[in-house]
């Protein structure tokens, strides 16, 4: 296409790409032309007939080419004979368009009170009331009062439950469709629809269970009208009292930009978060927001918080002073210096991790600290991750992603969204991986190769593309070691990469083409099944740099890292292993007990925790924390956004950030720290880690303007309640690939291979995984998934197991207990365990089986 | 040759069987296309015969088909015999009574534009009709005519027959297209149109059943020779339905533009006048519920498109209701917005919410407890629901309102005199 055409729009010229439609060429001129049914991110529907406007052409003179004139000297205009909807009008060359006559007007009128007539105008007790579209239009463009007799409207369900989550009001439903066409086409659930016809037409849902999306909220955000509300925020407050706060999402790697919305409460006794919202960042999240992330807020101001500091006494823990708790873990720590562990979550801020670690290495001397959980690949991400500027939202045809032992939608949702979005506009897709998915319907191909062996599938690629040479050679004066990797990846021949991986040597292929011809190359990677995570980046990493995917924007890998800031504690922490055994641990925001991680052995054990988990019921000590919601910071998304959020409640009982507990024990140790907020620590932070250079608060806060426009209360086009980005859009810290000059080495490491005949147990991670933090959330609780060791058929039978058998699984020094599922979608010879039930995919060395009838050892395994 | 081009089963026993349709040169006009003509020079052929479409908006045939894009696989052709019109029941008995004319003209549509597949969708409640068809294609795939390398020619069409599930929007071409692919019967937005986005998103034709029945005597008579019949703008023969207070109500078929309604409702070989004895024409519906009603006035008019939208009204799909002097209009009017009420598909706003409420201010005007300013309600309702509706049916659904409020005003005020005399006791008091 290419270039612009112009129209007019109440005689105002604008130029916009062909194809607009009239109601973004509109908006774009400053119009606002009154819609419900039509959205920007929705496929125009044309059926609320709210946005008819009076459109013509302008006539031109066939022989000169110039416009007709009438005698004043006006261009003619040939208009059609009957209104036109600006949301399916496409504009063409001098297209003349009026938005206020009186006749559209008239038709404005016209269709308000229509709209009216079956609306129950309970507007008073309506949720929506305050910020709803159909309010607002009925000001600014309807009449002042209705013809139709209240007697005569038609009576309808007022509560029907589309799901735990959802409510429907029937009588407030205006039947435009929006949730609909957001469940087909965005979400890919399409699992609502229109049924009836008339006035009896009516949104049901047809799943069962009913309304089965992870991504059902964001309908209430598009619902033009209080008809659709959340079983979270329904009836709790009108929409004036709450004050919206920018913060994001910790809970996947996506980063994704929230508003906390919040008011003092009575029933909590102080504030509360009402609810949560997507604020708009078209990089990130757009519009949407996962269930989880609307709804898992609970947490932080949950009756069990830990409110007060703990300490042991007498074999028992006890509420205790601060300085009490504080003075016996500076005590400890003062006594143990060097030899000191320390162990952090990969949810907590920036700022917290910089300050432990400092607190670790400078304050005590000590190297063993370390983030949790470990994840490997954050080197290779560090050199070869996505440029800067990458964006699902902008890639289309000539795009390749591949996503690669993960699942992308139970790990990262929005992911899967706008992945999705970026097929629809051309893009392709393949995933690989060891189980089906819900992103293998768009994928081409689909690559099932067996769990353990990613990195073998990913060496038949790049043996593919060293055999065909097709190596660019701009890209290959950059590299370094590709006559290494050449010669040891021709040590493994097709034959055995093919009886290995289970996969055909065409399929290999058919990746490393699908590579070396794309224009962009997202490599999406997750940690499923996976055996030498290493080896797997590493290979990912020479495919993508041997066929230039690497340093530009749209190109490089993309991790499925398993929180919100996993990259921001890898950046400031690092992964190290600890020693089996320490004087003093102490542990910050992780549960490793809890979530079947080892844990150095410690004479004394600290914990810094929201919650009393069973990590903190070991401790001799344990720490309030702050939630995330109490305090401000920054967070490092896995497209190493490091992006801020505000604090939004104040702090729940006597609890404390953790960057002021770790001054407090650092000026109590006898280093001179002089930090007083969040601020000062990320100021130091840009000036001392190369990574996040420039990084200070007032740069991330920076915000520009987003398209499409989204909706104040002001904003009559768009009308959703996603709020604008007020909070900044952060920075992305560039890869080392990104350098000018930057030389591109290539990996290498014979890649560790589980067995043939192996039993391997498989973490798989979902996103209703129970969890210390999503079970604080009652919504969801029906939706959670039931731990499990699922199996296929075949290897139930092998172990004796039967469907639904409770059982002990020992193996590898752990021991899991689930029930067992018979489950086809797992392959032969794993064990499908959920991700907090393992610490990675391991080969199975010596299986224990206890079922109720009594202990069977040793059942089969090589 | 007898004196039906459509209806021949009237003068031929068994028409329906294939091999009596044979021998009465059925099939011929496949056969000829099929070894002497290009598709394009089929659809040059229905172009020059000026055939339009029955279904009622009369748009030209061969036209529509020249819009199906050459290079774009698949391509479908859809029968629409979704007959849901009120008073319309001539595509019934032509599926009835002579299914292979249908058929052939079918064909005749899929070989011009290429399509593969013929999908006949069939209303919902027309089950005997759709057996009918089936047995026709029975007969007709045996013997060559449909499937695979026809008559030798190396084209292969499949037909398949649907039945609808009751919706009168699946009468509209691309609702009855989403009703096919199995989903709710709701319009699409227009353009892009059938033509270019059809069924399953690739081109398509959809013909009204009498549109094809014209076919296979075009192709097989030429163009010059069916333009001898009809009106120089609406060439051809045309069934008319006729039906209310007349004395004969049936099928009639005649020249397009050589009768008046006058001719259709009294004419001996036609209606044979009113029912009863001393009654006259109050008013006549052209084409069922959807165009507006005429008075008696009108009763000269000639029946092609052109005259009877001067009259004020539409020829549609040419179903002519005749009301005499005993009927009720108000009580008409509000029977026929009812069934606009009950068949809106819901999906645009002045259609949905329009039907309703006009629904409901005829049941207090019928009841006896009008308000003086309801002919002035109804009349704004319906002009705020016209022109800004997805599909026709929207606009259709104010034509009785809108024309008995204009022709037969009077009889709204005798309503509201009646309910003043009744109320007014009670506000004596």
């Amino acid at each position: 296409m290419g270039g612009t055409v112009r129209i007019f729009i109440d005689d105002r010229p604008v130029e916009v790409p062909p194809g607009t439609l009239v109601v973004d060429a509109a908006k774009r001129a400053g119009v606002d032309i009154p819609v419900f049914c039509y959205h920007p991110k929705l496929e125009p529907a044309g059926m609320c007939r709210m946005c008819l406007v009076e459109v013509g052409t302008i006539q031109v003179d066939p022989h000169t080419r110039q416009p007709l004139r009438d005698v004043e000297g006006r261009p003619v205009v040939q208009w059609m004979p009957r209104l036109q909807t600006a949301c399916t009008t496409r504009v063409a060359e001098g297209m003349v368009v009026r938005t206020n006559t009186l006749q559209v007007q008239e038709a404005q009128r016209a269709i308000l009170e229509f709209l009216l007539t079956s609306h129950p105008l309970d507007c008073p007790i309506c949720d929506k009331g305050g910020e709803c579209p159909l309010q607002n239009l009925t000001v600014r463009y309807g009449p002042a009062e209705s013809r139709f007799d209240y007697a005569d409207k038609m009576r309808q369900e007022k509560r029907v439950p589309l799901g735990d989550l959802i409510i429907l009001d029937r009588e407030r439903c205006i039947l435009c469709g929006r949730c609909i066409r957001f469940q087909e086409e965005i979400a890919d659930d399409p699992v609502l629809g229109f049924s009836d016809r008339g006035r009896g037409m009516e949104i049901i849902t047809f799943s069962d269970p009913p309304f089965a999306s992870y991504f059902s909220g964001n309908t209430t955000d598009i619902c033009p009208v209080g008809a659709l509300t959340t079983t979270d925020f329904r009836f709790r407050a009108r929409p004036w009292e709450l004050t919206p706060i920018p913060s994001l999402c910790a809970h996947c790697p996506v980063g994704c930009n929230i508003t906390l919305e919040v008011r003092p409460s009575a029933r909590k006794g102080g504030w509360d978060i009402l609810r949560v919202m997507p604020r708009q960042h078209e990089a990130v999240n757009e519009i949407w927001i996962c269930d989880k992330g609307r709804f898992v807020h609970h947490f932080a101001t949950a009756e069990d918080r830990l409110r007060q500091p703990l300490v042991r006494r007498d074999g028992a823990l006890a509420p205790a002073s601060w300085e009490e708790a504080l003075e016996r873990v500076a005590q400890a720590l003062r006594q143990a210096g060097a030899g000191a562990a320390g162990i952090i979550g990969d949810r907590l801020p920036n700022e917290d991790l910089y300050l432990f670690r400092r607190l670790f290495e400078e304050v005590l001397g000590s190297p063993w600290v370390t983030m949790d959980p470990p994840v490997f690949g954050g080197e290779a991400v560090a050199r070869y991750g996505v440029g800067v500027g990458t964006d699902f939202g902008r890639m289309g045809r000539g795009s390749l992603i591949v996503v690669m032992a993960g699942d992308l939608e139970e790990e990262a949702p929005i992911w899967f969204l706008r992945v999705r979005g970026a097929v629809r506009r051309g893009a392709r897709l393949i995933v690989a991986g060891g189980r089906p998915q819900k992103a293998e319907r768009y994928a081409d191909p689909v690559l099932r190769y067996r769990y353990g062996t990613e990195a073998l599938v990913l060496l038949g690629a790049l043996r593919a593309l060293l055999e065909q040479d097709r190596i660019p050679p701009a890209v290959r004066d950059r590299l370094d070691g590709l006559e290494v990797l050449r010669a040891r990846v021709a040590t493994y021949p097709w034959e055995a990469l093919e009886v290995r991986t289970g996969l055909p040597r065409a399929a290999m292929e058919a990746l490393a083409e699908a590579v070396a011809e794309a224009e962009n190359v997202v490599f999406v990677f997750g940690r499923e099944g996976v055996v030498d995570g290493e080896a797997f980046v590493g290979m990912a990493a020479d495919l993508l740099a041997i066929t230039g995917h690497v340093g530009r924007p749209h190109n490089g890998l993309l991790p499925l890292w398993p929180h919100g800031n996993t990259q921001g504690a890898l950046d400031l922490v690092g992964v190290r292993p600890l020693p089996a055994e320490v004087p003093v641990l102490y542990v910050v925001g992780a549960d490793p007990a809890g979530d079947g991680r080892p844990m150095p052995r410690a004479g004394f054990r600290v914990v810094q925790e929201l919650f009393l988990t069973e990590t903190a019921r070991m401790a001799d000590v344990v720490l309030p924390a702050q939630s995330w919601a109490e305090r401000e910071g920054t967070f490092t998304s896995a497209e190493r956004r490091v992006q801020r959020f505000y604090k939004a409640l104040p702090a729940l009982g006597e609890a404390r950030g953790d960057w002021e507990i770790f001054v407090d024990l650092a000026l109590r140790l006898g280093a001179g720290w002089r930090y007083f907020s969040p601020e000062a620590v990320m100021d130091e932070i840009a000036r001392q880690v190369p990574r996040y250079r420039g990084m200070d608060y007032a740069a991330l806060a920076r915000t520009e303007p987003q398209w499409p426009p989204v909706g104040t209360s002001r904003e009559l086009y768009f009308g959703g309640t996603a709020r604008p980005n007020e909070g900044g859009l952060g920075r992305v810290w560039p890869t080392e690939a990104e350098a000018p000059g930057a030389r591109w080495p290539l990996f290498w490491k014979d890649p560790e291979i589980p067995p043939e005949d192996a039993l391997m147990v498989v973490p798989v991670r979902r996103l209703y995984a129970q969890g210390t933090l999503i079970e604080r959330t009652p919504h969801l609780r029906n939706q959670m998934v039931a731990p499990t060791v699922g199996m296929h058929p075949e290897t139930a039978r092998r172990l004796g197991i039967a469907a639904g058998q409770p059982a002990v699984l020992r193996a590898n020094g752990r021991a899991l207990t689930l029930r067992a599922q018979v489950d086809l979608s797992v392959p032969p010879g794993v064990l499908r365990v959920p991700a907090q039930g393992a610490p990675r995919a391991e080969v199975v060395e010596a299986l224990q089986i206890e079922i109720e009838a009594g202990v069977r050892d040793g059942a089969v395994l090589r | 040759m007898g004196r039906y081009i459509l209806l021949r089963h009237r003068e031929i026993p068994d028409l329906h069987r294939l091999e009596v349709y044979v021998r009465h040169g059925g099939y011929e006009a496949w056969r000829k296309a099929l070894t002497a003509m290009t598709p394009e020079q089929v659809i040059e052929e229905v172009k020059a015969a000026g055939l339009r479409g029955r279904g009622g908006a009369g748009f030209p045939t061969g036209l529509k088909w020249s819009f199906v894009p050459k290079d774009v696989f698949p391509k479908y052709v859809v029968v629409n015999a979704d007959e849901s019109e009120p008073g319309t029941f001539k595509d019934r008995e032509l599926m009835e009574g002579n299914p292979h004319q249908v058929i052939e003209g079918a064909l005749l549509a899929a070989y011009a534009i290429r399509a593969e597949r013929v999908y006949i969708y069939v209303r919902g409640e027309y089950r005997s009709v759709a057996r009918r068809l089936e047995a026709a294609l029975a007969e007709a795939y045996p013997a060559g005519f449909i499937g695979r390398d026809v008559l030798g020619s190396g084209y292969s069409v499949e037909v398949a027959v649907h039945l609808g599930a009751g919706a009168y929007i699946c009468g509209e071409e691309t609702a009855l297209l989403e009703s096919l692919e199995g989903k709710i019967g709701h319009p699409r937005v227009r353009p892009p149109f059938p033509a270019t986005y059809g069924l399953y998103g690739k081109p398509t034709v959809v013909n009204n059943v009498e549109t094809l029945a014209n076919v296979p005597p075009i192709i097989a008579r030429g163009a010059a020779w069916y333009r001898t019949m009809g009106t120089e703008k609406s060439p051809g023969p045309k069934i008319f339905c006729l039906s209310g207070r007349v004395r004969r109500p049936g099928n009639y078929e005649a020249e397009l533009g050589k009768i008046t309604f006058r001719d259709l409702i009294f004419g001996e070989e036609y209606g044979q006048g009113l029912l009863g004895e001393g009654r006259s024409v109050k008013a006549i519906l052209p084409a069922g519920a959807s165009a507006p009603m005429l008075p008696a006035s009108a009763l000269d008019t000639p029946l092609d498109y052109e005259s009877v939208q001067a009259a004020g009204s539409m020829l549609g799909s040419a179903s002519v209701i005749v009301l005499d002097d005993t009927v009720d209009i108000v009580w008409a009017a509000y029977k026929m917005v009812r069934f606009f009420q009950h068949e809106s598909c819901g999906k645009c706003t002045p259609c949905r919410e329009g039907t309703y409420w006009l629904r409901r201010v005829y049941e207090r005007l019928v009841a006896g407890r009008g308000r003086p300013k309801d002919p002035e309600l109804l009349e704004s309702i319906a002009r705020q629901m016209a022109g800004k509706n997805l599909c026709p049916l929207g606009d259709f659904a104010t034509s009785p309102v809108l024309s008995s409020l204009r022709h037969f005003r009077q009889e709204y005020e005798a309503y509201l005199r009646a309910a003043a005399e009744v109320a007014a006791p009670a506000g004596g008091r």
